[in-house]
């Protein structure tokens, strides 16, 4: 008995042992080293890829804002995107998803009020959007809340509105659009996409210059 | 090119990708475990364990030695959680409440990664560096010990020996996660994800003001994430959140990472079995099993059925724009077929029959591939079981690999398959049965006895991915989710090691004209057959009140 509890006891000190020293070499040597490389090598990706406009930053190229006005393009809805409740201190972003199922009643409610609101401001005088155009990530949200993309389909249908706000041309924008487009990688990896800040930024400076 | 079409290309790169990396990865790792060269930093490692790592060790030692350091490895991760209001770098974060701390530290050390917290509002650099990414090496280097102690079994005969637990599990470490890990870091960082100890800080916004931004050593731990099939996030969107996976390409590479381990270990069982084509024969079941599951979930996701996504126009609820469903559905495949549970987009959202198929995939017992180690030895212990089921049928004394599957060798395998459908039914009727459980859920009917469904099940298989609509941090969840989390993964690896010893004694029997050849197509068509009949059999009733009814009404 005596003797099997101190054998125990040795493995336990042994499992500490093995902990304390793998710790050392996977949590502390290891994320230094990368993080030394990655400064030296990637600077901007590393903290963040922050995008400047006018020499001030305006956010990250990967991650999505909310609460552009109308004269800008639109970002997906984000009904996932949450606030901190646990950590008072700070007002963190939380990422995050609906995780509402597919025949959650609220979440055909609020796909069929982002159609509506869609098909509303994006109409103008005209130019009249039908409800069959608008795309599917223009009224669902996405994985992370923080969705820095929509589809052309989507960015598309927003070039007359956003044309005729800032007294520019529908052809000056959907050049604009066109020029932000980023198709799948090496041709068949994930999907085409247009980065919102990128395009706003260079409607913004666009709009400036007429 | 058309998004299905685009899909289909992805899947088949993806395969390029895994076959070019088989055959040096698999006979690398097979000598990593074969020589008995010791590096000088692994000698240092051994010095400060004191462990002699050329001692052999019987079955009931290398299973104490699992077992130590798993308990160590929970206690430690526990109190670090605990202590973490007055650790420095932990950016002010408090104290984790017991019960989630609780939950937290087996989830990680079983490598299942099934997280109760928001990881930008509730782990510090501390934490998340020096205690969950730690785990996220070790528990997947325990997992390829354990299976590479029931590959021994299989090459050794007339002894009781399967090798040494400590110089395993470390060589798991240095000589394939660590160096892999480091290299995968840096890809992702070169493509966006971001590296750096600048903790919570304010960014402007294009419309003014500006927003606060959680940055911490996010590639490092995103790298061994996938890597080692563990599956926490850095980040409560986990790797749907820009910052972990920024392009279409690194959610392609992550699929990779996490696929790799578990497919090229296919290759180093052969190797060390003296048989590669025996290998192939495990490689071309489990590699059946993951096509026809991603062929489906393409295939549901594609047709879109579903009230919302009907008016929608698109599974892309949940989704982001630079994966698409295409992607984003191998993703879904490929993380609940192995233990890995970290998701590019949310389940929860996914068509009804979509996420019966991410369930059923971890329902299989995560083998094809699996997790690191895990699937192997869960895929093993199939194929006792198919090969039993064919002795039955031709009235033979069944055999596998030259060793005999007698009462014992069996009984061990029949417990082992028993362990995770007990804790996922028992768990989950219990769940559903008392008052409060069900508060937890987010979306009522079918879909809200999937949360619980796949909560358990999820955790009974240590994968880690949530219907996440679920409030898992209750003491009810936190706790019982633990309890499967442990019992699911601790209880296998003790039958897979008792198999391991008493293989190990036998002596190889030859083989004769009438020994079934297990490295033949008609062994893997046999074991295919075996798995879905028994995971069907098991779970049937509990899919069809969940996701079945789910997708079958809309």
């Amino acid at each position: 008995m005596n003797n099997s509890v101190s054998n125990t006891g040795r493995l336990l000190w042994a499992g500490l042992r093995a902990l304390l020293v793998l710790t050392l070499v996977t949590g502390v040597i290891y994320p230094l080293a990368v993080t030394g490389v990655a400064q030296a090598l990637f600077h901007d990706k590393a903290n963040g890829s922050e995008v400047k406009a006018d020499g001030k930053v305006v956010g990250s190229s990967l991650i999505g804002q909310q609460d552009y006005g109308l004269a800008y393009f639109q970002p997906r809805p984000a009904k996932g995107l949450g606030e901190n409740s646990v950590n008072t201190q700070y007002k963190l972003i939380l990422s995050g998803a609906t995780n509402r199922s597919a025949d959650n009643p609220e979440l055909v409610t609020w796909v069929k009020a982002a159609r509506a609101k869609v098909v509303k401001d994006n109409s103008t005088a005209d130019y009249k959007v039908e409800p069959s155009q608008v795309p599917a990530d223009a009224v669902t949200s996405s994985g992370s809340g923080l969705d820095p993309d929509i589809s052309p389909a989507y960015a598309e249908l927003q070039v007359h509105r956003v044309a005729e706000r800032n007294g520019l041309s529908v052809a000056q924008v959907e050049k604009l659009v066109e020029e932000h487009t980023d198709g799948r990688t090496l041709g068949f990896i994930g999907e085409p996409r247009v980065n919102v800040l990128e395009l706003n930024i260079a409607l913004k400076a666009l709009a400036a210059k007429s | 090119m058309g998004p299905v079409l685009a899909g289909v290309l992805q899947l088949l790169a993806l395969m390029g990708a895994l076959a070019l990396a088989y055959i040096p990865l698999g006979t690398y790792m097979a000598k990593v475990y074969s020589t008995d060269k010791h590096w000088r930093v692994e000698k240092w490692i051994y010095k400060g364990i004191g462990a002699n790592p050329d001692t052999e060790m019987r079955w009931t030692a290398y299973l104490r030695g699992v077992l130590a350091f798993s308990a160590v490895g929970v206690l430690f991760l526990y109190l670090l959680q605990r202590l973490q209001g007055v650790l420095p770098g932990s950016l002010g974060f408090q104290a984790i409440d017991p019960d989630q701390a609780f939950n937290t530290a087996v989830s990680f050390v079983t490598n299942t990664n099934w997280q109760s917290y928001y990881g930008e509002q509730a782990m510090g650099h501390v934490v998340q560096t020096a205690g969950l990414a730690v785990q996220n090496f070790v528990s997947a280097a325990v997992g390829i010990a354990v299976a590479v102690a029931l590959v021994r079994g299989f090459a050794r005969s007339r002894t009781g020996e399967l090798g040494n637990f400590w110089s395993d599990m470390v060589r798991g470490v240095t000589r394939i996660l660590l160096p892999g890990a480091f290299i995968a870091a840096i890809v992702l960082v070169a493509c966006g994800a971001i590296q750096n100890f600048s903790g919570i800080h304010e960014v402007g916004q294009f419309m003014g003001g500006s927003q606060q931004w959680n940055g911490g050593a996010v590639a490092s731990q995103e790298a061994i994430k996938e890597f080692g099939t563990n599956g926490g996030g850095y980040f409560n969107a986990n790797s749907a959140h820009p910052f972990e996976n920024p392009t279409p390409f690194t959610n392609l590479f992550e699929i990779f990472l996490l696929l790799v381990i578990p497919f090229s270990l296919t290759r180093t069982f052969g190797v060390m079995v003296g048989s590669v084509k025996q290998g192939y024969a495990i490689l071309a079941t489990m590699a059946t099993i993951w096509v026809g599951f991603v062929a489906l979930m393409m295939w549901t996701e594609f047709a879109h059925h579903g009230p919302a996504l009907q008016i929608a126009g698109g599974a892309m609820e949940g989704k982001e724009v630079r994966f698409g469903v295409g992607s984003s559905s191998i993703f879904a495949v490929s993380t609940t077929l192995t233990s890995t549970g970290a998701v590019d987009s949310f389940h929860s959202s996914f068509t009804g029959l979509g996420g019966g198929i991410t369930m059923l995939g971890m329902m299989l017992g995560e083998i094809a591939p699996g997790g690191t180690g895990s699937g192997l030895y869960g895929m093993l212990i199939m194929a006792i079981i198919a090969v039993f089921i064919a002795g039955l049928m031709v009235g033979r004394t069944p055999e596998y690999l030259g060793k005999k599957i007698g009462t014992r060798e069996i009984k061990l395998a029949a417990c082992y398959i028993l362990v995770t459908p007990a804790l996922v039914l028992v768990f989950a009727g219990v769940a559903m049965a008392l008052p409060t459980p069900v508060h937890s859920m987010t979306n009522s009917g079918a879909h809200g006895f999937s949360e619980i469904l796949y909560a358990y099940t999820s955790a009974a298989n240590n994968n880690g991915s949530a219907f996440a609509g679920l409030n898992a941090d209750t003491q009810w969840f936190n706790t019982t989710l633990g309890l499967a989390m442990a019992l699911g993964r601790f209880l296998p690896m003790v039958f897979v090691l008792a198999l391991a010893g008493s293989l190990a004694e036998q002596r190889p029997v030859p083989e004769t004209a009438g020994t079934l050849r297990t490295n033949k197509p008609l062994f893997v068509g046999l074991l295919v057959g075996a798995i879905l009949i028994i995971t069907g059999l098991t779970y049937f009733p509990a899919l069809a009140l969940g996701p079945l009814a789910e997708g079958l009404a809309s």
